[in-house]
């Protein structure tokens, strides 16, 4: 077997020697079976009353409409199966349009919105969209239509994820502004209501997609004096929703560091044009509960994966300042966010390892000589093969002080009461309803 | 139209058949597609993906492969895969991106193969196909590659066809291995294909990815083949018999009316479909909705389409329905339906409830109870 540092393919390198934005060459790719991650079938399945019609190639399908079953939402979700031939004969373009058309006359009811997702394939074809909605719409004026992309080829550009967050919100209309409206859009779980965000905009009508149950609801956003986005995916949907709105769009990326806590809501305040209230208890609670986590896990080996929360190396900064010994990170690039948190992390634990997630070399996972490793995230409960593991992906939606408050607890309770990860971590979509036993 | 499917599943797709069929065989299959795309695979179409890693990658493609056509990286990022984990072989296959832009997969796993020193052939895939089609010529391929005639063993039979996708992991293909061990007939199955595959002196096929490779081994090498499986205990003692087959032989039923229809693969759905009658004396039917060429089937039987077209033939026609819990989307509405997951339809969404029919003749009484 190769040593570690003799493959062609490294599984790792430590935080000095971590340059730049990429920290591993572009490869082939493995795939753990860490399944928490929303992918663009759930992200669809939360705008109401809507019907997901995705147009692709069987092998493209398979996952889009198991992913639909395993959420007991097939009946939201259709498909149209493009062939061989269709790609070389000049029809996929028809076909896409007189497909969803068959399946909208067959459907039982009609849903108020239809989100049709085309694949790599039309792109690449030159696949005239907005032609295909124009007539759709014709054909179906009582049904609002966007188009989505399953277009995992193209993720040099944009990513689908990202897309799929500014399609998402692209039906809302310009609504006469409510001053008292505000409207966090793009994150795929449910907000924190605990978090002191909340606190702020009490006396506010606060809006989330989440909130919407009929499709009403959710043009009702329109509203908004306000959007909110706190996630870097979910950024550019918040920009591009406002723009078109000619609204205001507030950028409050979540953070581990009480600094950029701080400034977020100091910026939400001056928009909401409130006094700021003083958030020091919040702040004293949040430094407790990491004094009571240490307490409890001392020195125990830590490892934070990216799917866990967009800033891996902030929150290692923080946790490493408290005294925590983190001391993997898995994470293929570097959020620009929080390169600042990166080299001050760079100062004290240079020594700290980062992992590929995707490495071919990863498939045998990660050997070390720890006696026990607290994971916080599934890809590092995965890879290091612990139970101990808190099962966070996308923060879980907290936010502000509050985070760091109760991922502290989750620390504690992940590092007492194992989990099984292998039930654990085969749920696709975290917090989504799912068939699985 | 036929190819829209309002509320049903699509099955496995040609790289999940190439992916699934070399498994367990110590080789190295990459997939030349997107990130993220090999997610679907190792989901939903693997079960064996969590408990028994195999070296299963993608290319990670993106637009700038695809415009600028860059299959120097793609030979780079094999070969460097390779010469890390040492497979015993490696298998390329494509998807809709290479399809379109007419990738050369022949020529890559040629220059593989120089680079690495490992045997390295291509499958044709698309991603436009079933699993049936992937499968079957992974399968053929494989065998083209490394197996060699040297002398007729007798009294061997090589299975032809296991995949989890038509075969779940709950003991089915041990079973099958048992049947014949216990009756003093020797066994090649999948995970044990050796270079004396070819001198084997029959084939049993049971799901149609074998089908192609026991074509090529009577018409190449004169070694029969029998489709079917021993589903319940009257066709298992059939099919025990087939050391004495002399050319290819097919389950042969002559349902001409039933109003009992089983919906599935269709070798898997013959072999019940027989066994049922052999067990309980009750005729059914088959709707195929896969690939059922080279087979025989019956008066009642049914090709389908399309999900429209299943829908009203069943509408039509069937008043007890065996298959996917699935296909209950579209079974009318006072038809008795009877669920047999089928992995390569439903996937992990009722794995827990798939039945080992094999050899088995309560758990098939059971099903159609």
């Amino acid at each position: 077997m190769l040593k570690k540092s003799e493959l062609n393919n490294p599984i790792s390198i430590t935080l000095d020697k971590a340059q730049g934005f990429a920290f591993f060459k572009s490869a082939l790719e493995y795939n753990p079976p860490t399944r928490g991650g929303w992918n663009i079938v759930h992200t669809g399945m939360l705008l109401p009353e809507a019907h997901e019609i995705f147009v692709c190639p069987q092998g493209c399908l398979r996952g889009v409409i198991l992913t639909a079953a395993e959420m007991n939402a097939l009946d939201r979700l259709s498909s149209v199966v493009v062939s061989e031939d269709e790609m070389f004969n000049g029809t996929l373009e028809n076909n896409l349009i007189n497909g969803t058309a068959d399946i909208l006359n067959r459907l039982d009811k009609t849903p108020k919105a239809v989100l049709l997702y085309v694949s790599c394939i039309h792109l690449f074809t030159g696949c005239d969209m907005e032609n295909v909605i124009e007539t759709l719409q014709d054909r179906f004026p009582e049904i609002d239509f966007t188009d989505c992309y399953m277009t995992p080829t193209m993720r040099e550009e944009i990513t689908p994820d990202v897309k799929m967050r500014i399609q998402l919100y692209s039906l809302i209309k310009p609504l006469k502004e409510n001053k008292k409206a505000v409207t966090l859009i793009g994150n795929d779980l449910s907000p924190d209501r605990e978090s002191e965000i909340f606190e702020l905009l009490k006396e506010f009508d606060f809006r989330d997609i989440h909130y919407c149950t009929k499709y009403e609801d959710y043009l009702s956003l329109g509203e908004s004096s306000i959007f909110i986005t706190t996630r870097p995916n979910a950024k550019p949907a918040g920009e591009t929703l406002a723009q078109r709105l000619e609204r205001r769009h507030l950028y409050l990326p979540v953070s581990f560091d009480f600094e950029n806590i701080e400034n977020n809501y100091t910026i939400l305040c001056n928009a909401l044009d409130i006094e700021k209230p003083d958030f020091k208890d919040k702040k004293t609670i949040a430094e407790s509960a990491l004094d009571k986590a240490l307490n409890i896990i001392s020195d125990t080996p830590i490892v934070i994966d990216f799917l866990a929360v967009a800033r891996p190396f902030e929150l290692a900064l923080l946790l490493t300042k408290h005294g925590f010994n983190v001391k993997y990170i898995i994470a293929d690039a570097l959020n620009a966010e929080e390169k600042e948190s990166f080299c001050k992390l760079k100062e004290l634990r240079s020594d700290i390892e980062i992992f590929s997630s995707l490495s071919v070399n990863m498939i045998k996972k990660v050997k070390t000589n720890d006696k026990k490793i607290l994971s916080i995230g599934q890809k590092g409960a995965f890879y290091f093969e612990t139970d101990c593991f808190v099962n966070m992906v996308y923060e879980d939606g907290l936010y502000g002080y509050h985070a760091i408050s109760r991922l502290s607890e989750l620390m504690v309770d992940a590092f007492l009461n194992p989990k099984d990860r292998n039930t654990v971590l085969k749920y696709k979509g975290h917090f989504c309803s799912t068939c699985l036993n | 139209m036929n190819n829209t499917l309002k509320i049903l599943s699509c099955y496995s797709a040609d790289t999940a058949g190439v992916c699934s069929i070399l498994y367990e065989l110590g080789g190295m299959v990459v997939v030349h597609d997107a990130s993220g795309c090999n997610s679907t695979y190792s989901t939903h179409d693997e079960p064996r993906w969590n408990k028994k890693p195999s070296n299963i990658f993608i290319s990670a493609l993106t637009e700038r492969d695809a415009i600028m056509g860059n299959d120097a990286g793609f030979i780079e990022n094999v070969s460097s895969a390779a010469k890390d984990l040492k497979p015993k072989f490696i298998c390329i296959c494509g998807s809709p991106m290479p399809a379109l832009i007419g990738t050369d997969f022949t020529a890559l796993a040629e220059e593989i193969e120089i680079n690495t020193s490992i045997p390295c052939f291509s499958v044709a895939t698309t991603g436009t196909y079933s699993y049936i089609q992937g499968a079957g010529e992974a399968l053929l391929q494989y065998i083209k590659k490394f197996c060699i005639f040297k002398k007729k063993n007798h009294n061997t039979v090589n299975i032809l066809g296991f995949t989890p996708l038509d075969f779940y992991i709950n003991g089915q293909l041990e079973r099958i291995v048992k049947l014949f061990a216990d009756n003093g007939i020797n066994v090649n199955f999948i995970g044990k294909y050796c270079e004396d595959i070819l001198c084997a002196s029959v084939n049993l096929v049971i799901s149609q990815s074998g089908l192609k490779a026991a074509k090529y081994m009577w018409e190449n090498y004169n070694i029969p083949y029998m489709c079917g499986i021993p589903i319940g205990e009257k066709l298992s003692e059939l099919i025990l018999k087939i050391q004495n087959i002399q050319s290819p032989t097919f389950i042969e039923r002559n349902t001409e009316k039933s109003d009992l229809y089983i919906i599935g693969e269709s070798i898997f759905s013959q072999s019940l479909s027989y066994a049922i009658e052999l067990e309980t004396g009750l005729k059914s039917g088959i709707i195929y909705p896969l690939e059922n060429e080279g087979l025989k089937t019956a008066p009642a039987d049914f090709t389908t389409e399309s999900e429209e077209e299943t829908e009203n033939f069943l509408s039509l026609n069937a008043k007890k329905i065996i298959a996917d819990p699935i296909y209950k989307n579209i079974a009318p509405k006072n038809a008795v339906f009877h669920d047999l997951p089928h992995f390569a339809f439903s996937g992990r969404c009722y794995e827990h409830i798939i039945p080992n029919l094999i050899c088995n003749s309560n758990a098939l009484k059971e099903l159609i109870k």
